[in-house]
């Protein structure tokens, strides 16, 4: 193992240009990933994830400012030509969107398309790439991979679609796989079938996963460290497991209860005698970009927030080993636990003391 | 009492552009044999992937398309034996959320004109009358009055959802007909739009048909379930049912592949996949069940009751129920 990590961003910022003036997408964004290690990014539209995507890919849009550092094998990418970022990627770097549908080309049968990135940066040729395709086909489990090789996308299903949309990322065996929602668009059993997809591949091959999702549920299956992004910056980051049992953030543990559960109606009605049961709901809303607070961005909507919290952007506390947490609540935020930090198992259901503003429908705030 | 909606055998067929010149067009039968009664003041949730017939359902109960056979009664009506004229008085009474707020909303209409669309399309009410109902729902759904003369890209996803809801409520229907309303919503914003959508059934007694690929939200809402597959009611029930005590294997799959999270969710392990079997005269679940038994390759299941308001469409479901027999599959395989 070597002591550089594969991957490393530090203090990652990056400005886009909006007609409402300039925007911070990304304030301050920092973390490492290892070679075979897994990490997800999970947050709300407008936090930041699909940017840092795309800033780990070269593809900001037009007119971004990027500054920070962002290190692959310790060779900063910033400002590198875009000669230099066309052999990193689809080859070193190689990313998994969301909508199977867009990211394949319609007019191209899906066996050409999974040898353009063979023929691009391996050199093979025709042959040769286009037998690779089906050996890759064959890897990401496509029933009658033969066959396939020359049907367009539109002859696919969403789950199979996404299956070669994997197969094209791992054809030239990237150190990185870059998964933006790959299941978002899928029903949940297609959405089982491509994560353990996923995690069979990350696995036999050895290579980094940076998972974005906004489903905990996925995060709590595929990841072994997850960092919670709120506002354009990391607010919480820790092993998964840590993280869900701790909740230490305030907007991770909003984000826990506002999630609806299996049962959560029976406990409903179980407790005030009438059918249904409000969720916890975060109050306020995502924060635009453009006018984002000077301190916590997440202040104007805590229902811990003080005075302090919105001076000044608060850094990042350790909770425990490895694990840590933008917010200087922190105790205050810990407090309703039952089940006090020691050591021991792991509590089941966490306490979820966020605002459950009980009767308005407008917690949402006005535009 | 009467039911609020009353659905009967509904079926619905698609026929595709034949292949060759001579063959038969191919017919795809998008829902077949859907019955179901909804009181009104209660919430029927549909559950099922894409593919199950969720939104040919939505489409036959808003009478948009025509049954293929079977009927839709709204309040004791058939709404295939109203003439045109008839249906569009009829229709205030049900309206539909779609489920993109982006993709539902004109960008160049005012949002006091969006919402008052169903108004205007009913006739008889003047612009000031419509523009002040519009407030009126505006206000209802948390959202300000004055906010009539804005347009739609002003306003947060959530915000236009409520919009959207605005618009569905502005002709005080008594059932609203829900196609994935928070799917395409965040988290928070999602746990919002479900406490203002049950507000309004407690406050103005509104029926839901809510479509919905999330048992979670399903289960948080309805008061009754169906699950379909491939067109077919394969189980049907409460949600403490269902989500206790499914007994249809498919049920069971839906719920079990729902990704939990909670500490130590990681990778739980999976029964292997099930060879595939076609079986076209046969039970349409039964090429990926685990419980699948010779007989469920010969006869399609009918639905049968397992309990109070409990139905399931499974040859096995005692089975499923016992939860037993999750190995007999293995002694099928070839």
């Amino acid at each position: 193992m070597t002591s550089v990590p594969l991957l490393d961003v530090q203090d990652l910022r990056v400005t886009l240009n909006t007609p409402r003036g300039p925007a911070e997408a990304l304030r301050g964004l920092s973390f490492t990933l290892r070679r075979g290690e897994t990490l997800g990014l999970i947050g709300e539209s407008g936090c930041g994830k699909s940017m840092t995507a795309l800033a780990l890919i070269g593809l900001l849009p037009d007119g971004a400012r990027a500054s920070g550092a962002l290190r692959f094998e310790g060779r900063e990418l910033l400002g590198q030509p875009e000669a230099d970022w066309c052999r990193l990627r689809g080859n070193r770097l190689a990313m998994v969107f969301q909508e199977p549908m867009t990211a394949l080309n319609p007019l191209h049968p899906i066996g050409r398309q999974i040898a353009e990135p063979l023929r691009l940066h391996k050199g093979l040729d025709a042959r040769a790439a286009r037998a690779e395709a089906l050996r890759l086909l064959q890897r990401v489990q496509l029933p009658q991979a033969e066959k396939r090789l020359d049907a367009y996308p539109h002859q696919l299903s969403g789950g199979q679609r996404q299956r070669v949309v994997i197969a094209i990322a791992l054809a030239c065996g990237p150190d990185l796989l870059i998964a933006d929602e790959p299941t978002t668009a899928l029903d949940v059993t297609i959405q089982r079938e491509v994560l353990d997809l996923i995690a069979q591949l990350v696995a036999e091959d050895g290579m980094a996963l940076l998972l974005i999702s906004h489903d905990l549920g996925v995060m709590a299956e595929t990841v072994q460290r997850m960092l919670v992004m709120y506002g354009g910056q990391g607010v919480e980051s820790g092993p998964t497991d840590a993280v869900f049992s701790q909740l230490a953030h305030p907007y991770t543990r909003g984000l826990f209860a506002a999630r609806p559960r299996l049962g959560l109606r029976a406990q409903g009605a179980a407790q005030n005698g009438r059918r249904g049961h409000r969720l916890a709901t975060i109050p306020g809303r995502v924060p635009e970009l453009v006018d984002l607070p000077a301190g916590c961005g997440f202040a104007d909507r805590c229902t811990l927030a003080q005075d302090a919290c919105r001076a000044a952007p608060p850094p990042p506390t350790e909770v425990a080993p490895g694990h840590a947490a933008r917010c200087i609540r922190l105790d205050a935020a810990a407090a309703p636990e039952p089940s006090g930090p020691g050591a021991g198992p792991l509590p089941s259901r966490p306490a979820m003391p966020v605002g459950d503003s009980p009767t308005t429908p407008s917690d949402e705030g006005q535009a | 009492m009467t039911p609020l909606l009353q659905v009967r055998d509904l079926a619905r067929h698609y026929t595709l552009p034949r292949e060759h010149l001579l063959a038969a067009a191919p017919v795809v039968p998008a829902l077949q044999g859907v019955s179901f009664m909804l009181q009104a003041g209660h919430s029927l949730g549909v559950v099922g992937e894409s593919g199950s017939g969720k939104s040919t359902l939505a489409r036959l109960v808003m009478a948009l398309e025509a049954p293929s056979a079977g009927s839709v009664c709204f309040d004791g009506q058939d709404l295939a034996a109203l003439d045109a004229r008839a249906l569009r008085r009829a229709r205030a009474g049900f309206q539909m959320v779609f489920q993109d707020p982006f993709g539902s909303l004109d960008p160049r209409q005012s949002v006091g004109r969006i919402v008052a669309e169903p108004l205007a399309a009913q006739g008889g009410t003047r612009r000031a009358e419509q523009r002040e109902r519009a407030g009126a729902v505006l206000d209802a759904v948390g959202l300000r009055a004055a906010d009539v003369d804005k347009y739609a890209h002003e306003f947060s996803g959530g915000q236009r959802q409520r919009i959207a809801i605005a618009r569905a409520l502005v002709t005080e229907p008594r059932l609203i007909v829900a196609d994935e309303p928070v799917s395409a919503l965040d988290v928070s914003v999602q746990a919002q739009v479900l406490n203002l959508m049950q507000d309004l059934q407690d406050r103005l007694g509104v029926t839901y048909l809510f479509i919905s690929h999330d048992l979670a939200v399903v289960d948080l809402v309805c008061d009754e379930v169906i699950v379909l597959y491939q067109g077919r009611v394969v189980e049907q029930g409460s949600p403490e049912t269902l989500f206790n005590a499914a007994a249809h294997p498919y049920t069971r799959a839906l719920m079990d592949a729902v990704p939990r999270a909670a500490p130590g969710a990681r990778r739980r392990p999976r029964a292997a996949p099930v060879p595939l079997l076609s079986a076209p005269q046969g039970c349409a679940f039964a090429p990926r069940c685990a419980w699948r038994q010779p007989a469920c390759l010969q006869a399609p299941p009918a639905l049968r009751v397992l309990g109070t308001g409990h139905q399931a469409a499974c040859h096995v479901a005692e089975a499923v129920l016992a939860g037993s027999a999750h190995d007999t599959a293995e002694s099928l395989s070839p």
